[in-house]
């Protein structure tokens, strides 16, 4: 019996087995659809925006399946606040990284060949600096919202009791 | 023609359920349906007739995107528009969760007369 | 064509109505999804695949946190005080406001027959060729404009750090031991503590 094996017949968290059962098939499903998005960004539609959110759309579907404990293992949310903060600065350097040539965002590496995945120069590199913050940032704030949720409850919990000794 | 005036009409009932209504989750629809109705409108105002994606595929001659491709700019927008608004969003509920702790209600009437 | 977008228009208006009249919160969040996934239908059809799947992806999360907003609290949305004079002054503003959009969608060019645009020439004429991307959405995104975009990641950054700080249980100053845990972010022992039924 394997790990994930042991999470789906765990009843106490998350949903019924056989929504975990579905999600386990179709994550990497998911996950592969999010990175070509971001990464095939310069010649078909999508890009670092759409990719970064479908992506976190995965770790959100995880989440909701299985519980907190498995998503916060697998990306826990210090991650998620040093993958944003790294990306936002990765995507400032390369800004900067333009000046050499001329200007702010100037498209300093070589245009390649058409329809090749290594082409278009830095496009590629925003893409992907983009699509790591957006999946960290959306991903940040749902597990802010739904960690505060158990608070929600126990602080009526605590109101409760409070009136109650009153 | 009809159809800007039907992505103004939408933005005016985006407003109307920002002003009149008290419920402040009511409220945050209010402003989503407003961002959507301004995004159509932008992109509506880019397209022309017989109009295809700005994409260049493979064995598709330039001359043909040239001719035919809609307005990239307001699409460019838009996505931007799109992203911001979930970060607006996720701001907007974590306030409305916040006063919701403090005063145990989302109407707005109500937080009013709580804090005087 | 037109006859498409026209339905899905009058599609989305209907479902905001139901939206903002609905009675029940949950309901109304749902009818808010009517109005976004039509809208990504409106975008494809419109030759924006790139807003397209954005828009529904987006659309998807909207509903999860909305729904996350309105699932722990009061299910209802009847209001205690009816309160008639917004609703009427509202109405009349926005009627008067309807009536000059009228005559100044008259103005505009014709749909589907924009007026030549200089810049979207440019891009659609030589963008293949200065920066080397195919999709010139992305090309006037991360090239072009490259510059908004920056300030488009900040506003992001911006609203998420203020999320995470409103969410904060107490300031710094006036934290206590037992506070730390419920203080948005976990700790590692924390979660360690807290799903070790796993």
């Amino acid at each position: 019996m394997d790990k994930m094996e042991k999470y789906i017949r765990d009843g106490k968290s998350g949903m019924t087995p056989i929504v975990k059962t579905v999600v386990r098939f179709v994550m990497g499903i998911i996950f592969i659809f999010g990175a070509y998005v971001v990464l095939y960004g310069h010649l078909t539609p999508g890009g670092g925006f759409a990719g970064g959110v479908i992506l976190a759309c995965g770790f959100i579907i995880l989440t909701l399946a299985f519980g907190k404990g498995l998503a916060l293992s697998k990306f826990s949310d210090k991650w998620a606040s040093i993958i944003d903060n790294s990306a936002a600065l990765i995507f400032l350097t390369i800004g900067f990284i333009g000046f050499s040539g001329g200007y702010f965002f100037m498209n300093i590496l070589g245009k390649g060949k058409e329809f090749a995945l290594f082409s278009a120069g830095t496009i590629p590199l925003c893409n992907i600096a983009i699509g790591l913050k957006v999946t960290a940032s959306v991903f940040a704030v749902f597990l802010t919202l739904s960690i505060f949720g158990r608070f929600v409850s126990k602080l009526v919990d605590d109101y409760e009791d409070d009136t109650e000794k009153e | 023609m009809i159809l800007y005036f039907l992505a103004l009409v939408l933005f005016v009932m985006g407003l109307y359920c920002l002003v009149a209504k008290k419920n402040i989750i009511k409220k945050i629809i209010g402003i989503v349906i407003t961002e959507y109705s301004i995004n159509l409108f932008l992109v509506l105002v880019g397209w022309r007739k017989g109009g295809i994606a700005p994409i260049l595929l493979k064995g598709m001659q330039k001359s043909e995107i040239v001719e035919k491709g809609v307005d990239p700019l307001p699409q460019a927008l838009v996505l931007t528009s799109i992203v911001i608004g979930l970060g607006v969003l996720a701001l907007m509920v974590s306030i409305c969760l916040r006063l919701y702790e403090k005063y145990k209600t989302f109407d707005m009437s109500e937080i009013n007369r709580l804090r005087g | 064509m037109e006859i498409f977008l026209l339905v899905l228009t009058i599609f989305m208006i209907v479902g905001s109505i139901v939206a903002i009249e609905a009675k029940n919160l949950l309901s109304s969040v749902i009818s808010v999804g009517i109005v976004g996934f039509s809208l990504g239908i409106v975008f494809l059809m419109l030759g924006a695949p790139d807003i397209a799947i954005t828009q529904v992806v987006v659309e998807i999360l909207i509903l999860v946190i909305l729904i996350r907003a309105t699932i722990t609290t009061d299910n209802t949305a009847i209001e205690k005080h009816k309160d008639t004079f917004p609703v009427v002054v509202s109405l009349i503003f926005f009627g008067l406001f309807l009536i000059f959009a009228y005559f100044a969608v008259q103005e505009l060019p014709q749909f589907g027959d924009p007026l030549p645009r200089e810049a979207a020439a440019h891009y659609l004429d030589n963008g293949p060729e200065e920066t080397g991307a195919m999709n010139i959405v992305t090309a006037v995104l991360l090239d072009y404009r490259a510059y908004d975009t920056m300030g488009e990641a900040t506003v992001l950054f911006a609203s998420i750090v203020g999320a995470f700080v409103i969410l904060r249980r107490r300031g710094r100053k006036h934290r206590k031991d037992e506070d730390t845990e419920k203080v948005g972010i976990l700790e590692d022992e924390d979660i360690k503590k807290n799903f070790e039924g796993f």
